[in-house]
């Protein structure tokens, strides 16, 4: 028995402290949400702290956030409007170009970044616990603020252009947050693969720049044919893309089937993202 | 007493090779593809086992103390009981929230000011917000880092980035506290302080805590058992200064021996070569710890084919982390001996007392007449020396250097 008195006393009583238990793991062992509940101080601090890095360490700062889908988008006007001729029929094109660029960037970056996350962690993930999932999940969140400032741009276009939103416009958070799964589901998955193989690392830059081509973004959807629309939903930003300009412009009929594919095909990837990681993720300390 | 920590049967086994180079898609798929076609490119896989059938009960606010050898699964079950890696066999349970300090610094980021790390390094080692700010000023004075608390710690020198890095570690409140030897890279004051606050924190007695240092001193100081581990296994726990005792009895003869047995890659040259260097006790016996009280031999095995004199035959002596302490040469003597042909044995005593605790290193030199080097082993034989109680190093001042050797001291009337 243990004594009331002393240095003990006036601490909750040991019976309720939590119990930890540490022995191997065999197959998938659940997502374990509510442990990731509990770090969200770390979670918090994590995104922080990625946030204050970005912002901090470049002459630019903010501006960077907002000049990259800029430039892009101006690169598209200037070479595949004007000098391709490619039109986006019922809208000015550098406001078609801008709302397919924003909902990308934040893809890609949150892709990248996720991706790349558990290795350049690899410091804290050999000396201290927490739920690895944390890592990819802050990376890939703290590019939210950044397109935000992306959105404050798309806006001052489509006031330049003189293109009002319609009622559509709701469903802007919608595919913001479809954009970030979709990148969290590839990102989750990478992250851990890339513990293994780095070459992840040299793969995804290559990677992006096809999925930027493969992806309706400087063209307009109508380019392709009707039938085969829905199948481009396999690409699951094509569906993001797509329903995100939608939604900002509300300018054509909404693409609900290839949406409803992209949103299938990201869940599926989410899902086996995440099992996967679970599975792998009691490895990282040993190999990383 | 409760029991805080029930470990059972815990074992680690790595896959040899993974840590050290972890596999690229390209080898995985030139493996797959020998495998389909019924080669295979590498032998069995190689295991090895960092721990093994470790079982131990701790009870609730004890301290213990962890000692063996580098690669003896110390730091190994210290991961495994914080969760950072995942054991192979047995398992362990933990009542109370866990802490775990097995780095100066964990999260640190370079671009960072010192305010801002404290809150990151914090939360990553699992402190509230509210504690964190809270304890926000002991941590800033505690670090000594006043003036800087808003300059990015890249600008920090390595000495403030260790102490605030420490200062954010002790605020860690959990009922078990699991540390590495953290301080190993802290100057000796900080190290001084550091060891103070754990001991304040030991003493409260209400928080289990796990320690592993290779400060023999400390470690007796600190806790009331101590577990000793070699290759991975639980060789004895028990009452900290026995178990100690145990461990320096053990160690001894280890890496206090260097033999080159081939005749061919003896250093040296056609004139003599080194056949081995040795660290001796008193006795003569091999010895790899020392107190810092006993005298302590180096001894130089030579072959010797030529007669030679003027030749430098000798060894520096170096702190482990770098720090040069002596050279010595036979010829330091008034009237070396030439050195005749045959197996020759130089021996050179080194005075008691005269290093302080620590790790050293040894180094056999062979100079030539004309300064032209013919034989430099670095770090042939390696020893450790414990700062010990009977002569009364003095604990509380931390000296600069290794030389711990008395000085006459004397009073005078102006």
């Amino acid at each position: 028995m243990r004594s009331v008195a002393g240095p003990l006393a006036g601490r909750r009583p040991f019976e309720t402290s939590p119990e930890t238990v540490v022995r191997r793991r065999r197959g998938f062992s659940g997502l374990q949400l509510r442990e990731l509940w509990e770090y969200r101080d770390v979670g918090l601090f994590l995104i922080w702290r990625d946030l204050k890095v970005r912002f901090r360490q470049t002459a630019f700062g903010v501006v960077w956030a907002i000049l990259q889908p800029l430039l892009l988008t101006a690169i598209f006007t200037i070479f595949l409007n004007r000098v391709a001729g490619v039109y986006a029929y019922n809208l000015p094109y550098a406001v078609f170009a801008l709302a397919g660029v924003v909902p990308w960037t934040l893809f890609s970056r949150a892709l990248i970044t996720s991706s790349t996350s558990l290795v350049e962690s690899a410091s804290i993930i050999g000396k201290v616990y927490f739920p690895r999932l944390l890592l990819p999940l802050a990376s890939a969140t703290s590019y939210v603020v950044d397109f935000a400032m992306s959105l404050v741009v798309l806006a001052a276009v489509m006031v330049v252009y003189g293109v009002a939103p319609t009622i559509s416009i709701l469903f802007v958070p919608v595919f913001s947050l479809m954009a970030l799964a979709g990148a969290l589901a590839f990102g989750v998955w990478l992250s851990a693969v890339n513990v293994r193989y780095r070459d992840v690392n040299f793969l995804l830059p290559f990677i992006v720049q096809l999925w930027l081509l493969a992806t309706p973004i400087a063209y307009p959807l109508s380019r392709i044919p009707r039938h085969w629309q829905t199948l481009l939903g396999l690409n699951p930003v094509a569906g993001t893309v797509a329903g995100f300009r939608w939604a900002v412009t509300g300018h054509s009929r909404p693409p609900t089937a290839m949406v409803l594919v992209s949103a299938g095909v990201i869940v599926g990837v989410l899902v086996l993202g995440l099992v996967y990681f679970r599975r792998t993720e009691r490895t990282f300390a040993d190999i990383i | 007493m409760a029991t805080a920590i029930d470990i059972q049967q815990l074992g680690k086994r790595y896959k040899l090779g993974d840590r050290v180079h972890y596999g690229r898609l390209t080898e995985s798929l030139a493996n797959a593809v020998s495998a389909l076609a019924g080669r295979r490119s590498s032998g069995p896989a190689q295991y090895v086992w960092a721990l093994q059938d470790v079982t131990l009960a701790i009870e609730e606010g004890e301290v213990i103390g962890f000692i063996g050898r580098n690669g003896a699964g110390k730091t190994t079950l210290l991961k495994l009981l914080s969760r950072i890696t995942e054991p192979t066999t047995g398992e362990a349970r933990l009542r109370g929230n866990v802490g775990s300090l097995l780095e100066v610094g964990t999260g640190f980021h370079q671009e960072l000011t010192g305010r801002e790390n404290i809150f990151l390094s914090g939360a990553i080692l699992g402190m509230r917000r509210a504690e964190i700010r809270r304890n926000f000023d002991d941590i800033v004075e505690f670090a000594g880092v006043g003036a800087f608390v808003d300059t990015p710690v890249k600008r920090y020198s390595s000495g403030m980035q260790v102490r605030l890095g420490f200062a954010v570690a002790a605020q860690l409140s959990t009922e078990i506290l699991i540390v590495d030897e953290v301080l190993a890279v802290a100057d000796a004051e900080f190290q001084r302080r550091c060891l103070a606050k754990i001991e304040d924190v030991a003493r409260s007695g209400n928080r289990t805590i796990l320690f592993v240092s290779h400060n023999m001193h400390s470690l007796r100081s600190l806790c009331n058992r101590a577990a000793f581990l070699e290759q991975g296994r639980l060789r004895s726990v028990g009452e900290a200064t026995r178990v100690v005792r145990e461990y320096l009895e053990s160690a001894a003869g280890s890496n206090a021996e260097r033999v080159w047995d081939d005749e061919q890659r003896r250093p040296g040259n056609e004139d003599l070569r080194l056949v081995a260097v040795r660290v001796l006790d008193r006795s003569g016996a091999l010895v790899a710890t020392a107190m810092s009280s006993d005298a302590l031999t180096v001894e130089l095995e030579l072959e010797v084919s030529t007669r030679t004199a003027g030749t430098a035959v000798g060894f520096d002596l170096e702190s482990d982390d770098g720090g040069g302490v002596l050279s010595a040469f036979q010829l330091d003597a008034d009237e070396p001996p030439p050195l005749e042909p045959g197996r020759r044995v130089l021996r050179a005593t080194l005075p008691p007392r005269l290093l302080d605790g620590g790790g050293y290193v040894v180094s056999p030199r062979i100079v030539g007449h004309n300064g032209r080097p013919i034989a430099h082993e670095q770090g042939a034989v390696h020893f450790d020396i414990v700062g010990d109680h009977r002569v009364r190093l003095l604990e509380h001042v931390s000296r600069l250097g290794p030389v711990a050797l008395p000085i006459d001291w004397s009073e005078h009337h102006g």
